[in-house]
């Protein structure tokens, strides 16, 4: 299996405060990889290193076998274009209808002519499910559940072959939460991605991960979400087999 | 290349290689078009070449076979069709069942619909504003009634950001100004032997107008926006509907101290302004006139009567009611996104300023009558 997000031995200083320190993390292609810490672990610190949206003190971070960590502004620049990204809130762009969201990767890094951009952005925003008449409403329009479609919608926008969700079904009730998980799942098989997913929550974990990474002590813990459950860990135990996690071990037999 | 066409007895076979992605589309596309249809009964699509496919290939290769099905022909996959294409029309299917989009309204608007509109929106504008003032004064005369609901140290803070760190562009603009105006008619007044005069006109000029005119501008571009931008961004994060849910009136905590500040700051600052253009006009009649700064203040003392100071300074807290509503007024008008928020921002100064000089050209004609 190729590895698609490679990071090796990063470290990320703020003053004195250590958030990483040498953390090493694998993602294989055609998995769904699930980044799980405590608050303040560093998990957005660590998916802003992958991203080349902050620059680690040391150690590298591989995106499909290339090493972003120094690389030019413009190189640096058609990485960025070779994965999609879902910001916790959403981060759709408030002044543009939800079209004009999922249209800005692509006139920024594509030539496309006017028609096939259209067609195009209806397109992602049918296969993540919004209605037709969502296209031109405005981002505050929009409820909870149809921002993380858009926002879904926009990342898909050039057709990565990664895919980052930063808390994807943060703030969306448990049903909303499941429906978002199959479409990831559906889209995930049908499009042939890498996804790498922060999250916090335990259905979306066993619903959707393969393998799972868990920050502790500033390094990461991963391998086949089988494995992890049984780690020895203090904070993995109480994770995964605490008061709050016994029912969804009772439910998915962990 | 990204294709081979191949046409034997009516049927016409598509070999499909190389990356089919978004960023081909463009050359893809060029290369289906010089593929001819004429006499083609059958389209056979073979992606045994492993293509690299992505969704916008698929997307193009769909739109192709559909215009190409369109004149009667047959379409066939030699082998399993892309995983892309499956996606695209399992939502195809989803998607038909969806109602077109409304018809967008028709443009062109008669000019009488045009200026009823505007009217009603002006007026409407104008209540709200109202409205806002109303507001804004009756939780001012609930707070007044007691030292908690004043927040005395809000309304420090909005003194120490609005007046404090004002002080040095104050001071400059107030400085620079009375040079200009003293340089200006020292020229002018030369002519007649009547530079003494000069002393006049920037001691009449900064104390009853200039002086406060001017700090009331900069502090409304510096304060006006800030007051906007800092509640419009509540706003958009939902802080203010935050506040009112816990039952603490916005207007209270937002607006009052905002307010209550600038109406001290401001005078404070048009006292400065007032000094720092004096001591500008003694500097350049020392230099420009050999005039002895103490006969330059002597002069002073002739020029003015005892209410020109004042009648400057009276009007600072009412500039400053004006700066602080239009700016916390706006900032809570913002809603949904940030464009908004610098288009309130804008109005907000815009706003400002222009109520300023209104007030300003108002108590001009009030000064006049009155003999003040």
């Amino acid at each position: 299996m190729r590895p698609m997000v490679e990071v090796r031995g990063i470290v990320n200083r703020f003053g004195a405060q250590v958030v990483h320190d040498g953390l090493d993390m694998v993602a294989y292609e055609g998995e769904v990889f699930g980044i799980v810490g405590g608050s303040g672990s560093g998990k957005s610190v660590l998916l802003r290193t992958i991203l080349g949206l902050q620059r680690p003190q040391a150690g590298e971070v591989m995106l499909e076998g290339r090493n972003i960590t120094h690389l030019s502004w413009n190189e640096l620049r058609a990485a960025k274009a070779g994965y999609g990204v879902t910001f916790q809130q959403g981060a759709l762009y408030t002044s543009l209808t939800v079209l004009q969201n999922i249209q800005l990767p692509m006139l920024e890094h594509l030539s496309l002519p006017p028609d096939a951009l259209d067609a195009l952005a209806r397109l992602k925003l049918a296969i993540v499910g919004l209605p037709a008449n969502a296209a031109e409403k405005y981002p505050s329009q929009l409820s909870g559940g149809m921002v993380k479609r858009a926002a879904l919608a926009r990342s898909l926008a050039l057709d990565p072959r990664l895919l980052f969700l930063d808390e994807p079904t943060s703030g969306l009730d448990p049903i909303s939460a499941a429906a978002f998980d199959a479409l990831v799942m559906a889209l995930q098989k049908d499009l042939a991605l890498t996804v790498v997913m922060i999250t916090h929550d335990l259905d979306t974990i066993f619903r959707t991960c393969n393998r799972v990474g868990v920050i502790v002590d500033r390094r990461m813990v991963s391998g086949p979400l089988a494995e992890i459950v049984d780690h020895p860990h203090p904070w993995i135990r109480e994770y995964f087999h605490g008061e709050r996690a016994l029912r969804f071990g009772a439910r998915h037999g962990a | 290349m990204h294709l081979s066409a191949e046409v034997s007895d009516g049927r016409l076979t598509l070999r499909l290689h190389g990356d089919w992605r978004a960023s081909e589309l463009p050359a893809i596309r060029a290369e289906l078009d010089r593929v001819s249809l004429e006499g083609v009964r059958e389209v056979a699509v073979d992606a045994a070449g492993a293509p690299r496919i992505d969704l916008s290939g698929a997307w193009l290769l769909r739109e192709y076979l559909d215009a190409a099905a369109g004149g009667a022909r047959r379409v066939a996959f030699v082998g399993v069709p892309p995983a892309q294409l499956a996606l695209i029309d399992r939502t195809r299917e989803e998607a038909t069942a969806a109602p077109p989009a409304p018809a967008a309204g028709d443009g062109v608007e008669s000019p009488v619909v045009a200026v009823g509109r505007a009217v009603v929106s002006q007026s409407r504008g104008m209540r709200d504003g109202l409205d806002f003032l109303g507001r804004v004064t009756v939780q001012a005369a609930r707070a007044f009634g007691s030292a908690r609901r004043l927040r005395i140290t809000s309304v420090a803070r909005y003194v120490y950001d609005t007046g404090i760190t004002a002080i040095p562009i104050v001071s400059l603009i107030a400085f620079l100004i009375s040079v200009i105006i003293a340089y200006m008619s020292a020229q002018q007044l030369l002519n007649f032997g009547a530079e003494v005069y000069v002393v006049d006109l920037v001691t009449i000029g900064v104390l009853r107008e200039l002086g406060v005119l001017l700090t009331a501008i900069i502090v409304a571009g510096r304060s006006g926006s800030a007051f906007a931008a800092e509640i419009g961004a509540m706003k958009l994060n939902e802080e203010v509907d935050a506040l009112n849910a816990t039952g603490v009136e916005p207007i209270e905590v937002l607006v009052l101290p905002r307010v209550l500040g600038l109406m001290i700051a401001l005078p404070l600052l048009t006292i400065i302004a007032d000094g720092v253009g004096l001591a500008g006009g003694a500097l350049l009649c020392k230099w420009l006139l050999d005039m002895p700064i103490i006969q330059y203040f002597a002069r002073v003392d002739d020029a003015i009567s005892a209410t020109t100071f004042w009648a400057g300074l009276v009007k600072a807290p009412v500039f400053a009611i004006l700066i602080a509503t239009a700016g916390t007024y706006r900032g809570l008008q913002v809603r949904g996104s940030s464009r908004e928020l610098g288009r309130l921002t804008t109005v907000a100064v815009v706003q400002a300023i222009f109520l300023v000089i209104l007030a300003d050209a108002l108590f001009a004609v009030l000064f006049m009558e009155i003999d003040f």
